[in-house]
């Protein structure tokens, strides 16, 4: 918990690739066992900025604090801190020469050094929550979609992170396999894990985040509670975007 | 044509040259298993080097580089010479009588760099997804090398490797004209002893033979890990 209490604080995060800036200063404050959402365009900076707080990208500017260390200064145990932070990519990016057993058990066993078949007991656990204890011994490219991205999910819970970033976990699933994947995340959201997720699933937003951030050309432009942000939008750049979305059939 | 016949498939003297032969064709047996076994090590370890990210590891990496240039473009016959040569010097316990070990210095040497291109390419072509997925659940830039990248990387380059260990058997006759008597050295004694290369027939035979199996056995592996870990077509 750092000084103003908050689990996660970023403050004026910059982020340049070569020439092109795609984060002008972010501020942004996430409590413990909060949700926060981040909307916009794609392009708006949404997977950069959530690849900065687990440090897979080098911010050029500004500090994140996370638990109380910041994070963006020198001397930090990388590999010690992204155990702490789970995240979750778009394209699953399970190892595909593993079973999903070896995918799960595969950060306990070598980054946290914890037994075989104590970690192994622990992944057959978490699959048998999310129902797929049957798959432990199959290849990831056996399982559907879905499938796959939960089994994703559970290998970045298994060593047991206090946050989860979950970067448009269903942008690449088709539609009917949408809803086991949000199922998972809403369960967690209900247990307490602190999460910040970029998605374009806004009726889902909607209903499990405590506060949704609007990113539009790499600055926050407008923040609040859902009901706020999609009931009564202050800034005209979000009403254009919620609009757009609208049209799309999202909401 | 029966001229032909007879000085390249003579059976008279593929039966009696071929003892000889096979005795000789150990040697190249030995040759290729131990310069492998350096081979496929070494290469693994300059292709490692040659990909290490970061300002410090830069020196390491443009001597990967310099090496695999240097012994990438110089013919193996002469690499051959110049490590024999070399050994008349005696320097690091080296001798110009151990044909042997100088033939295997030689055959390491090139072929580790040709295979280390092998190894990189191998990596280059697992999707950088991949390495970040390993790194953003706390695993080091090395495990995530040795569990995630390399395994898939090294399943991918089987065919070629084994191309370039097929390239390697059949060079190991090369050593003959530091005067290792192999196979070749052999074959070509039978050849001017009795005016007949029925004996270079022999010795074809014996490499060919050795490598057809090894083709359908690679076949074999490949395919039985793609049934294993690809979705059936639906």
């Amino acid at each position: 918990m750092s000084e103003n209490g908050h689990f996660v604080s970023l403050q004026g995060v910059r982020k340049r690739f070569d020439d092109l800036e795609v984060l002008h200063g972010i501020d942004l404050d996430v409590g413990e066992h909060e949700v926060v959402c981040l909307i916009g365009a794609s392009g708006s900076g949404k997977s950069t900025l959530l690849r900065c707080i687990n440090l897979l990208e080098q911010v050029d500017g500004g500090t994140i604090v996370v638990d109380g260390q910041t994070i963006t200064g020198a001397k930090v145990d990388v590999n010690r801190l992204r155990q702490k932070i789970g995240i979750v990519f778009q394209a699953y990016n399970l190892f595909p020469h593993m079973t999903v057993l070896q995918n799960v058990t595969l950060a306990p066993r070598k980054a946290l050094g914890i037994p075989r078949s104590q970690a192994e007991g622990h992944a057959r656990a978490l699959l048998r929550q999310i129902g797929l204890e049957d798959k432990a011994d199959e290849f990831p490219d056996r399982l559907s979609g879905g499938q796959q991205q939960r089994v994703a999910i559970v290998r970045a819970l298994a060593t047991g992170p206090k946050l989860l970033l979950l970067d448009e976990i269903t942008s690449a699933l088709d539609p009917q396999l949408i809803g086991e994947v949000l199922e998972l995340v809403r369960e967690l959201a209900d247990s307490g894990m602190t999460m910040i997720l970029a998605t374009h699933e806004m009726g889902f937003a909607r209903e499990v985040a405590n506060k949704i951030c609007f990113l539009d050309d790499g600055v926050i432009r407008e923040e609040g509670p859902p009901e706020a942000i999609f009931s009564s939008p202050r800034e005209e750049r979000t009403r254009e975007f919620l609009a757009r979305v609208l049209e799309g059939g999202r909401l | 044509m029966g001229q032909f016949l007879h000085t390249f498939f003579s059976p008279f003297d593929f039966l009696r040259s071929a003892p000889a032969i096979w005795n000789g064709f150990q040697l190249n047996l030995e040759l290729m298993v131990v310069a492998e076994a350096f081979i496929l090590v070494l290469a693994l370890l300059i292709a490692i080097v040659r990909g290490l990210p970061g300002r410090a590891a830069a020196p390491l990496r443009a001597a990967a580089i310099v090496y695999t240039d240097i012994f990438r473009g110089t013919p193996l016959l002469l690499v051959i010479f110049m490590v024999e040569g070399f050994a008349t010097l005696n320097y690091f316990g080296l001798s110009s009588q151990s044909l042997f070990r100088n033939g295997v210095i030689a055959l390491v040497l090139v072929y580790t760099a040709y295979v280390t291109e092998v190894y990189r390419a191998g990596i280059e072509s697992v999707h950088p997804s991949q390495r970040m997925a390993a790194r953003s659940l706390g695993l080091s830039y090395m495990q995530a090398l040795r569990y995630v990248v390399l395994p898939q990387a090294i399943r991918r380059v089987v065919p070629p490797l084994l191309n370039d260990f097929i390239g390697l058997q059949k060079d190991t006759v090369l050593i003959t004209t530091i005067g290792l008597v192999e196979a070749l050295g052999q074959a070509n004694q039978w050849s001017s002893d009795y005016v007949n290369f029925t004996g270079l027939t022999v010795t074809a035979v014996f490499f060919i033979f050795l490598t057809i199996p090894l083709a359908r056995f690679t076949d074999h592996i490949i395919r039985q890990r793609e049934r294993r870990e690809r979705a059936q077509a639906v």
